[in-house]
């Protein structure tokens, strides 16, 4: 049994794990944590999404 | 020149961490199964995350048929991966047991998977230092 995801579902589960692990261990107070986590899920996805635009102007 | 050299002769050294049982366990223990070096200190939903995020991600690339990096001296590549892939602890061993990851899959979700299980692997590096940090009192 093979498990396919999308290019898209793939990277917003690497973004939810990676944030995860960042959150917890670059900061101290469990606030700061959270926030931290937060900030790098939505660099992580926001940087998929302006890179496959950016590949789809390149394109067109 | 001399001045430079002269103020590195002043500069006391900085303290070394002391060595205390837990500074050597928690990172051990940590990189065998990820997130235990935060649960042996107590630090039970830190290291429930850890372990849940670090053993899923790993799973996941194993299910998407990720290559298994096994010990080599070719391909700097490789050799990196290889690295990454240790990174994961028992994972690793458990599936280098099992044989999972031999097989040459050709689909993308593979090379997904493959990526997934450095990534794991390195992740738990990230989670190692942090609980060795907490142990030596460097963060709370």
């Amino acid at each position: 049994m093979s498990l396919e995801l999308s290019h898209f579902s793939a990277a917003v589960l690497f973004a939810v794990f990676a944030s995860v692990v960042f959150g917890i261990t670059q900061r101290s107070g469990t606030r700061e944590q959270v926030r931290y986590g937060l900030y790098c899920f939505a660099m992580f996805v926001g940087g998929v999404i302006v890179a496959g635009w950016a590949m789809w102007i390149l394109r067109h | 020149m001399a001045n430079s050299s002269e103020d590195k002769k002043k500069a006391p050294a900085p303290p070394s961490p002391p060595l205390t049982t837990m500074s050597v366990m928690a990172p051990a223990i940590g990189w065998l199964i990820p997130g235990a070096g935060h649960i042996i200190q107590k630090r039970w939903i830190r290291g429930g995350l850890l372990l849940v995020s670090i053993a899923l991600m790993f799973l996941l690339g194993v299910m998407m048929d990720g290559h298994v990096y096994k010990p080599n001296g070719g391909d700097i590549l490789d050799i990196l991966g290889f690295v990454g892939d240790l990174g994961a602890g028992a994972l690793y061993i458990v599936v280098r047991v099992l044989g999972v990851g031999d097989g040459a899959s050709a689909h993308v979700s593979a090379d997904y998977g493959k990526v997934f299980i450095i990534v794991a692997g390195l992740l738990n590096f990230i989670s190692v230092a942090d609980a060795y940090h907490i142990a030596i009192g460097k963060k709370a």
